[in-house]
């Protein structure tokens, strides 16, 4: 009995940590002891689910327990030790999936426990469906992030194909529940469906959307820990699983928000169609200018003032640290530097700022968009590397557009403007750019990591 | 309806924690500045891996001549320690940048 009561004050301990951790989540200097103390709270929790358990545990489970929790381990701390920053978007899916995964095999195995009995059978199959969905949901998330998977088939009619796929998950759950079915065959065709139905919700959604999807996946995993904690009678489950719910809905409007986009948009994906529209809808008229690196650096050197538009495109060719070479030797001959971060720069919200911080940048060179804004008529140069969607004065003039309302850097208002991408092809969002043709824009074609590297030898011989 | 109702009324602290847990997560992420939005959903992707703790208990009542069920708690298992581990070790990755900032904000 003082076991169980043990047990629960350990639970408790560990639902505050998970939310005083997410608080402290929330602020820059107190951000990295919150996640310690969330883990701490997570490692009490588990421990004490091992040893304190109610019974004799055989000695083949404890060694199959220990050597879980090694393969695991090692294998996690690994990848997330090894992985690059730019690739993070994606291994957070992959983490997502795993935790949808282990809600999914707990729901299958505990299906024939409570055959027959509804009340439990609703949270064993809620915990199924949902994980499910998560899980493959996330799988699809992933590889679209890292490349593997490009397309985004929309096949006619997907928005109600999908939702009566979902539809007949949905009921085929209520169906298991509501009639006492004991037949283990049930469940299966559930899960089965509900993993089709998380592939073919994310198949359709374009890449600069994935942000939202896993963010939303991540609530959806929440909800699925949730369940089982319903299923167990088990607190810290329930308080985590729910927060994370919660939270992560939150934070999903929130990145919406950022885009200007609502999530049924996201969802439903007005996107497509749209880009289509705004593409024949033509700004391909001009013609773009280049520019020489000499000239460039030239330029930049008897600026008064540059403003740097990281993008994507940066971190993908690692140029972040040979940028800020370039920062430190302009600041050295009193140009006035900052760096224009976009909310939705990169692939995340805040994504662009945790690229930047792991070069050294200074926090107070990172500008928000709000704050580099009114800047930028009194900027001499912007040169923007690797971004594109961010600075599309699209969003600002072409209401036919699909980021039309999106709110954008406002760099055409720079004396000058110098644009360095790989080639003409068009942003993450797949949408043309009229920026490129504008007479103060001149392009610097190139991978930005040589490119930059170029301009900061230009720059050293003057 | 008996049913639904007794369902409800055994599960009381259940649901009320529930209700209670919603409202602290919308207090939690409400007025978050954009920088840490994605070492938030990281870090919120960490603390769902509380869900080994089902993985756990699944393993611990499994029947130890139960094959099937012994493998499968340890699959389990495995999954949540993933979700666990590398979630913590991801997020602090990406908050270990902003230490030696000046705190501002």
């Amino acid at each position: 009995m003082n076991q169980t009561i043990l047990l629960d004050i350990i639970y408790l301990i560990g639902s505050v940590t998970f939310i005083l951790g997410l608080k402290m989540m929330g602020k820059p200097d107190t951000a990295r002891r919150g996640n310690t103390y969330a883990a701490f709270g997570m490692t009490l929790a588990i421990l004490g689910t091992i040893f304190l358990h109610d019974g004799p545990i055989a000695p083949i489970i404890y060694g199959m327990l220990f050597g879980a929790f090694a393969i695991g381990g090692i294998i996690g701390w690994m990848v997330a030790k090894k992985v690059k920053m730019t690739a993070m978007p994606q291994l957070v899916s992959l983490f997502n999936g795993m935790g949808g995964a282990c809600a999914a095999l707990i729901s299958i195995m505990e299906f024939h426990v409570h055959a027959g009995d509804p009340k439990t059978i609703m949270m064993v199959m809620a915990g199924l469906v949902i994980g499910s969905i998560s899980f493959s949901g996330s799988m699809v998330a992933f590889a679209k992030l890292n490349g593997n998977l490009n397309s985004n088939p929309r096949i006619p009619f997907y928005n109600i194909i999908n939702a009566l796929i979902l539809l007949i998950t949905v009921g085929v759950g209520v169906y298991i529940t509501v009639a006492d079915i004991t037949d283990f065959m049930w469940p299966c065709i559930d899960l089965g469906l509900a993993l089709i139905y998380g592939i073919m919700f994310v198949l359709p959604i374009g890449g600069a959307d994935m942000p939202v999807v896993i963010s939303l996946l991540n609530s959806f995993t929440g909800l699925a820990a949730a369940s089982g904690g319903f299923l167990y009678h088990n607190k810290v489950m329930l308080t985590g699983g729910i927060l994370v719910g919660s939270a992560g809905t939150i934070l999903t409007i929130a990145m919406c928000k950022g885009m200007n986009r609502t999530l049924f948009s996201v969802v439903f994906g007005a996107f497509g169609e749209g880009s289509a529209a705004a593409a024949s809808g033509g700004t391909t008229g001009g013609t773009v200018k280049d520019i020489s690196i000499a000239d460039c650096a030239v330029l930049m050197n008897y600026s008064k003032k540059v403003v740097i538009v990281p993008g994507y495109g940066l971190a993908v060719a690692q140029a972040q640290h040979v940028m800020h070479e370039l920062e430190a030797l302009l600041e050295e001959r009193g140009v006035d530097v900052k760096y224009a971060i976009h909310p939705v720069a990169g692939r995340m919200p805040g994504h662009m700022n945790v690229l930047m911080a792991e070069s050294n940048v200074d926090y107070s060179k990172l500008c928000e968009m709000e704050d580099i804004n009114p800047e930028f008529d009194t900027t001499d140069v912007v040169f923007i590397v690797g971004a594109n969607d961010v600075v599309n004065p699209a969003a600002k003039n072409n209401p036919a557009s699909p980021i039309y309302g999106m709110p954008i850097l406002e760099v055409e208002r720079a004396k000058n403007i110098i644009v360095n991408k790989r080639s003409m092809a068009a942003g993450y969002a797949g949408i043309d750019n009229e920026l490129f043709y504008n007479p103060k824009t001149s392009m610097l074609f190139g991978d930005a990591k040589k490119v930059v590297t170029e301009l900061v030898a230009e720059l050293k011989t003057m | 309806m008996q049913e639904t109702l007794s369902f409800i009324g055994s599960h009381m602290q259940m649901w009320y924690i529930l209700i209670l847990m919603i409202f602290v997560g919308v207090e939690v992420i409400n007025s978050v500045p954009s920088v840490l939005h994605t070492p938030l959903m990281s870090g919120a992707n960490a603390i769902h891996g509380v869900v080994i703790i089902g993985a756990i208990i699944v393993l611990l009542n499994a029947d130890p001549n139960n094959y099937v069920e012994l493998l499968l708690g340890f699959l389990a298992v495995i999954l949540g320690t993933l979700n666990v581990v590398g979630g913590f070790v991801v997020t602090d990755r990406m908050l270990e940048m902003f230490k030696k900032k000046p705190a501002k904000k």
